[in-house]
């Protein structure tokens, strides 16, 4: 049976991590599941444990004009009541399992598991966001999307905790946050799509795509993106066969106990093209 | 390894000593007989387990009891002391709202923890306040209309 550890400062935390192999626990809500042995069991744990759910310094969401400092162990119901979250970010959380998992899970959580499929990703792609990692020996700072370096794997050495996640709102003219699953609540996501537009006088100045659950990471290219900023509205739509093509490239889905292969990859170049040529529209 | 864990439980001061790793759900119904707290998935999807912690409706399947040092846990047995409690009561009865009656802990919480931050919910947002907990027997309508009910006679008075 494994020990746990209960820090009350993150200085604390950080203390432990830098001197224990332990897993950090925060909402609980994927770990729960993956260790669970069943009813009337004790979950088989395989490390001592840390929990980190409340501590103070990283449950809290700072907002100053359009940047955003968002606490690793804010659940995801903070973020859907606060007045000020981004409705692309608090959609994505809403969607998350339904409202008793909604109070547990938080983002820092969804991050650090690093499923293709964890719903806050391709939202946090697009937003350009980055991740604050902490250690004893000081922080560093790594853009979301490098962060992750396969399924379930990460940047994160065995001496950090994510602490914090920074982004800022772009400014946009149109937003789109789809959720494939199959059924409307307590669903894993199918695909996941997140986009951000911007239509300035007759050009599109800014395009950002990403989508989660079609390849190993969320797929985000700003190269493809860049074939269409600056390009006339008018002329969008002639360039969507070949941008389809190359998104088809980077969309590698598996077929799972969720979905197949096959759909996952036309829907998502579905939801590509329409969040374009809708919004171009 | 054992450790000793103080929690709030329905109003009063307790203390276990116990494996942190515990699910809380084992906890209530093996070490405080809270039978009310049902299990059903074990993994978070039919809210059969649902109990208040610090006043927001959890999933108790999910939950270490390490993880709540210092918390409150609210079962629906205490609950049922409270006038609010009596008005969902009454409403899910008259509306038909429990048949085999497992999930209905779970279903009576998700209501309250609607009502008290909305108290005139039309139908898209109490089918998203009880999409977590599964209903083998009613078809759902029923519940909704008994959350419907509760909410005309709440009166706003959550």
């Amino acid at each position: 049976m494994v020990r746990s550890y209960h820090p009350e400062t993150l200085e604390e935390a950080l203390e432990i991590r830098s001197k224990t192999r332990c897993i950090p626990y925060a909402g609980g809500t994927d770990l729960m599941v993956r260790y669970r042995r069943g009813p009337g069991l004790v979950p088989g744990f395989d490390l001592p444990v840390m929990f980190i759910g409340q501590l103070p310094e990283i449950t809290q969401i700072h907002e100053k004009n359009g940047e955003f400092s968002i606490g690793t162990c804010v659940p995801y119901s903070d973020i859907v009541r606060h007045r000020h979250s981004p409705e692309i970010l608090r959609q994505a959380c809403s969607l998350i399992g339904a409202p008793a998992i909604q109070n547990l899970g938080t983002m820092g959580g969804n991050i650090c598991n690093a499923s293709p499929a964890g719903d806050t990703l391709p939202v946090l792609a697009v937003l350009d966001a980055s991740l604050t990692l902490q250690s004893v020996s000081g922080e560093r700072e790594v853009s979301l999307l490098s962060f992750f370096k396969g399924p379930g794997k990460t940047l994160l050495r065995n001496d950090e905790l994510l602490t914090c996640i920074h982004f800022r709102l772009p400014h946009f003219s149109a937003e789109g946050y789809r959720k494939i699953g199959t059924r409307k609540a307590n669903a894993l996501s199918k695909i996941a799509f997140a986009g951000f537009l911007l239509k300035e006088k007759g050009l599109l100045s800014d395009v950002r795509i990403a989508l989660g659950a079609v390849a190993p990471t969320i797929v985000r290219s700003r190269e493809l993106e860049n074939r269409l900023i600056g390009q006339p509205v008018s002329d969008i739509a002639e360039l969507m066969p070949d941008l389809l093509n190359s998104y088809a490239k980077l969309i590698q889905p598996i077929t799972d106990q969720r979905s197949d292969a096959n759909y996952r990859k036309t829907v998502s170049l579905r939801l590509i093209e329409n969040f374009v040529l809708k919004e171009e529209s | 390894m054992n450790e000793t864990i103080q929690f709030e439980l329905n109003g009063e001061n307790v203390s276990i000593k116990t494996s942190p790793m515990r699910r809380l759900i084992d906890v209530l119904r093996d070490d405080f007989s809270a039978t009310c707290v049902k299990e059903g998935c074990g993994e978070g999807e039919c809210g059969a387990c649902s109990i208040f912690l610090n006043g927001k409706l959890a999933n108790s399947c999910l939950v270490a009891v390490g993880s709540i040092k210092g918390m409150s846990v609210e079962t629906v047995a205490h609950f049922q002391t409270t006038p609010a409690y009596r008005v969902i009561e009454q409403a899910f009865s008259d509306a038909g709202s429990v048949q085999c009656g497992f999930c209905t802990p779970g279903m009576v919480l998700a209501a309250y923890a609607l009502l008290k931050e909305n108290v005139d919910p039309d139908e898209t947002d109490i089918r998203e306040a009880i999409s977590g907990n599964l209903c083998r027997c009613t078809g759902y309508n029923m519940i909704v209309d008994g959350v419907k009910l509760a909410a005309k006679r709440g009166n706003g008075k959550w």
